[in-house]
């Protein structure tokens, strides 16, 4: 099976959000592979244990991102793509999923494998972008999958239901956590991920140049929440506390 | 000058869902003066036409037909590119749902367009629209614009007020005909898990629980406080890693975002992965039996007290309330 | 001269300290309290080849170096110590010496397993009158026929009773005091070989601290390791080594304790503002750091000159003493920022500060270590 995961080099979801110069600042900030996108990994290497081929991880992203398909590398993925290009400061979803097009439309592809969502941007838009522009089928919020020859199941996440499917290859499934349990990458693997394949493109190797690739969105402005005061720590006896409480979100509140 | 904005109009279970209505209301705002057409698609749809209208819509397109009767990718978009292409209107605007998260990227690759995700507010500046948008689940906010073409959105549920529903509205209700064909996805079953039917992430109350819940059972009284005030469960990261409960439930970062009218936190610490989750709720309540808890910093009103003896006493009282 | 780790040691690094954070802390206070060995985590660490970071692939190892090995111990120390002197004295004080001074027979039957992670390794030199002392040996091996036997009781042996494969030192010749000690490979199952009583400690108490008794104990003369006579320079030359694995315990004691009370200064608020923007607060923090910073430079330094073959008695020596101080001072400093709350088992740090204080003691206590680096000084 050719077997593809698009990933993403994220902050860990630990990390508080500071703003420096109308951006966010990765200053000191500890980074991961989004979280889902492990989810999509880890289904990556079990398919190709179970119907063999290779795994093939890709990024659009910084430079610094080579890191993280170095774990994906030494979690078990054969190569890695980085699509680095400073022309992408601006790039939003439609510019993601163009440029992951333009590498992955020659490609013979059987599946492809996306995080449901980033922990940063969080829009979810760019694997089924790129199912559209592929002109594959594309599956979201998976749970289960079992492919059988041709076809896959899936079992997808409804909004806490459970939704069966079946598809045809090649497909694009997005993953939501519940699928598996990812691995960490094994020291073995750490020490072998350096000899595997990683290659490095810009725009101009994919055929594609600054106009392709135009952000359809702009942001205007990134600010942080209002900081929520600390509210009221209720005293006295427990039994006066709950009822003060509810009177407080009947009369104050207004919510109950 | 008027806008022309087209919203999805999302039947679960046979009914509406109030996001619609919150879209209805939000495409109102952005038409600035100009028509708010509702679209419904279905096996069966025209009786729900009218309450579209009722909250706002000024016309309804319907488009009724056997393959619509559930959600399945290439018949929805299919339809609504036809209905797109026909309307040629400014904007469509659809729920933050896993029907609108799963059509509006496909609509939006194939007209080649943006599309803002999970909008929770926005701004009307002449004739530019800018939309609010969570980012990093809520630790940051971004606003945005689209720069040409159709103004694709998604809002998320329970960020706009719904408009009040007027029975004396009135508006056109028309039927069009559109090709389905090709379907690469066959649905083979769906298997009904939402607890109490009310999902996360429309829930005007959540009742969540962390690590202090200590076990499944734990997980009880959570559920009985949540039915009692029409709402649903929740969970951090910590009581789903624990095994205590589904990882459905899960709010935060990895997660679910939830932005209810009332979050009720159970031993919950306040990690900074779950607050990212839920802080934008509207007002929050913290039970636990840490003062110095971190969640205590984010909360409206905090009860410092072991959540098994607080929740059964607010549902002892509640319920003795409702007696009154 | 460049202070960076490499990709590949930042790689293992981020590996270790997610397994640590996910695998070990969440039941760490809970096997403290029950003072409970825990070998499914052992074997979790093997199945990611934690179990022999620095022996070769040849014998079952990853080929990586003594800085790869140094940073996992760290990192678990991190959340649990325990679970750090268990691979620390499984790497260091067990594989080591059948690195170094094992034949290939010996390296393929023992290191091997060890590397893989399927035996535990342990080392067993102090006795109850012995102890930085070790020519006051009293364990005695005698030859007949095809095996010696051993007689004695060791104490004080980390991973004692849950280890399979024992490095040994006994005296062949008491005549010859220092040079008359063989250090020998001893399997837990080999004849007259006893675990005896178990340690109620302090601190590091899920990880087992025991007695091992000899009585009879048959082991067969292929199982001297190195040459007869030559068990002193064996048992000192691990030591070295294994000083910098107790550096890199302490350090992530250390640095787990400072992150603890960092976070806690953070949210802590008191006369209106967060303690840790208190300067007597915020000034200890930066003290700590300080500490922190300059111990795992000492401590990287000696790994480094382990994996690049170059001398490293000395600096392992340096790294141990200044890191097991600072792990002392950092915890009980960690203690007093957390204040009432930091005495109790409601937070990890009073767990730190009782783990601290054997970085301080065992491979050598702190004064050990000091006639150590004077007498490399003076020599």
């Amino acid at each position: 099976m050719n077997i593809f995961v698009i990933m993403k080099r994220t902050f860990d979801t630990e990390e508080k959000i500071n703003i420096k110069g109308g951006k966010v600042s990765g200053d000191g900030a500890a980074f991961i592979i989004n979280p889902y996108d492990e989810y999509a990994i880890e289904e990556a290497l079990k398919l190709k244990e179970e119907h063999g081929g290779e795994v093939t991880v890709i990024t659009v992203g910084e430079e610094e991102s080579e890191k993280e398909l170095r774990t994906a590398l030494a979690m078990g993925a054969d190569k890695a793509v980085l699509i680095s290009d400073e022309d992408l400061e601006n790039a939003d979803q439609f510019s993601t999923a163009t440029i992951l097009a333009g590498y992955l439309k020659d490609k013979a592809v059987d599946i492809v494998l996306a995080g449901n969502v980033t922990v940063d941007g969080g829009s979810g838009q760019v694997g089924l972008r790129l199912a559209e522009e592929l002109g594959i089928s594309g599956v979201t919020m998976i749970t289960k999958l079992t492919v059988n020859g041709e076809t896959a199941t899936i079992e997808r996440d409804l909004e806490g239901d459970l939704e069966i499917v079946e598809v045809s290859l090649p497909l694009l499934v997005t993953c939501q956590q519940g699928l598996n349990e990812p691995r960490y990458p094994s020291l073995p693997g750490i020490m072998k991920a350096k000899k595997k394949p990683f290659e490095t493109l810009e725009l101009d190797d994919l055929d594609l140049d600054e106009d392709d690739v135009q952000a359809k969105i702009k942001s205007v402005e990134i600010f942080l929440p209002p900081v929520k005061a600390a509210g009221k720590v209720l005293k006295g006896e427990l039994s006066q506390q709950v009822n003060e409480l509810i009177s407080l979100l009947k009369t104050e509140a207004k919510v109950i | 000058m008027g806008k022309k904005v087209l919203v999805f109009g999302e039947i679960r279970d046979g009914g509406l869902r109030n996001v619609s209505f919150e879209a209805i209301a939000a495409a109102k705002k952005m038409a600035d003066g100009g028509k708010v057409v509702g679209l419904l698609l279905g096996e069966n749809v025209k009786n729900l036409a009218n309450e579209l209208i009722e909250y706002g819509a000024d016309r309804v397109i319907i488009v009724e037909n056997e393959l619509l009767k559930a959600y399945i990718p290439d018949a929805f978009s299919q339809v609504i590119m036809q209905v797109i292409d026909a309307e040629k209107p400014d904007a469509f605007l659809l729920g933050h749902t896993a029907v609108g998260k799963d059509i509006s990227p496909r609509i939006a690759a194939k007209l080649k367009s943006g599309l803002i995700s999970d909008a929770v507010k926005l701004e009307v500046d002449g004739d530019a629209i800018k939309f609010i948008r969570p980012i990093y689940s809520g630790k940051a906010f971004e606003k945005l614009v689209i720069q040409e073409g159709l103004i694709l959105a998604t809002i998320r549920p329970n960020n706009f007020d719904p408009l009040e529903k007027d029975a004396s509205h009135t508006g056109d209700v028309v039927s069009m005909d559109v090709e389905i064909k090709d379907l690469r996805t066959i649905i083979k079953e769906v298997v009904r898990k939402a607890v109490g039917g009310i999902d996360l992430s429309e829930a005007k109350v959540i009742v969540s629980g962390g690590r202090g819940v200590k076990s499944k059972e734990g997980f009880k009284p959570l559920q009985e406080l949540a039915d009692l005030l029409g709402g649903a469960v929740g969970a951090s990261r910590g009581a789903c890693d624990a095994e205590y409960c589904d990882y459905s439930l899960q709010i935060g970062q990895t997660g679910k975002v939830v932005t209810p009218d009332l979050y009720i936190a159970c031993g919950i610490s306040g990690a900074i992965q779950h607050v990212a989750g839920m802080s934008n709720s509207k007002v929050i309540v913290a039970i636990n039996k840490d003062p110095e808890a971190s969640i205590f910093s984010i909360a409206d009103y905090g009860i410092v007290g072991d959540l098994f003896e607080v929740v059964p006493l607010l549902i002892e009282e509640l319920n003795s309330i409702a007696v009154k | 001269m460049r202070f960076k780790l490499t990709e590949e040691h930042e790689m293992i690094r981020d590996m270790v300290r997610d397994f640590a954070k996910n695998e070990v802390e969440p039941t760490a206070a809970k096997r403290d309290e029950e003072q409970k060995f825990d070998r499914a985590i052992f074997d979790k660490m093997a199945e990611l080849g934690l179990a022999g970071i620095p022996w070769p692939e040849e014998y079952g190892g990853i080929g990586s170096d003594y800085l790869a090995y140094c940073i996992a111990v760290e990192e678990l120390s991190r959340v649990d110590a325990s679970v750090g002197v268990m691979l620390s004295a499984h790497t260091s004080l067990g594989g080591w010496p059948v690195y170094k001074f094992g034949n290939e027979e010996q390296k393929q039957k023992y290191l091997r397993p060890m590397a893989q992670g399927e035996k535990i390794g342990a080392y067993c030199l102090t006795e109850p009158g012995s102890g930085s002392d070790a020519g006051g040996m009293r364990t005695t091996a005698r030859l007949e026929g095809d095996h010696y036997i051993l007689n004695g009781s060791k104490i004080f042996i980390t991973n004692g009773g849950v280890a399979d494969i024992y490095v040994v030192f006994a005296s062949t010749d008491q005549s010859q005091k220092t040079r008359g000690i063989t250090a020998f490979i001893v399997e837990s199952d080999f004849l007259g070989f006893s675990v005896g009583k178990k340690e109620n400690k302090l601190g590091i108490r899920s990880s087992p601290t025991t007695e091992i008794i000899f009585d009879e104990c048959k082991v067969p003369v292929e199982n001297v390791l190195g040459k007869i006579g030559e068990g002193f320079k064996i048992a000192m030359m691990t030591l070295d080594g294994g000083r910098n694995g107790i550096a890199a315990q302490a350090l992530g004691i250390a640095q787990g304790a400072l992150d603890a009370a960092t976070n806690y200064a953070k949210d802590r608020v008191q006369f209106g503002k967060p303690i840790a923007e208190q300067q007597g607060i915020g000034f200890k923090l930066a003290d700590m750091a300080t500490n922190i910073e300059a111990a795992r430079l000492l401590t990287y330094q000696a790994a480094w000159l382990e994996s690049e073959g170059l001398p490293y008695g000395k600096e392992s020596a340096m790294s141990k003493l200044f890191a097991g101080d600072t792990a002392m001072k950092v915890t009980t400093e960690a203690v007093q920022i957390f204040g009432g709350y930091g005495y109790t088992k409601d937070y990890p740090v009073e767990r730190y500060m009782r783990d601290a204080k054997i970085t301080q003691i065992y491979e050598g206590t702190q004064e050990i270590q000091r006639l150590v680096i004077s007498r490399m000084l003076t020599k």
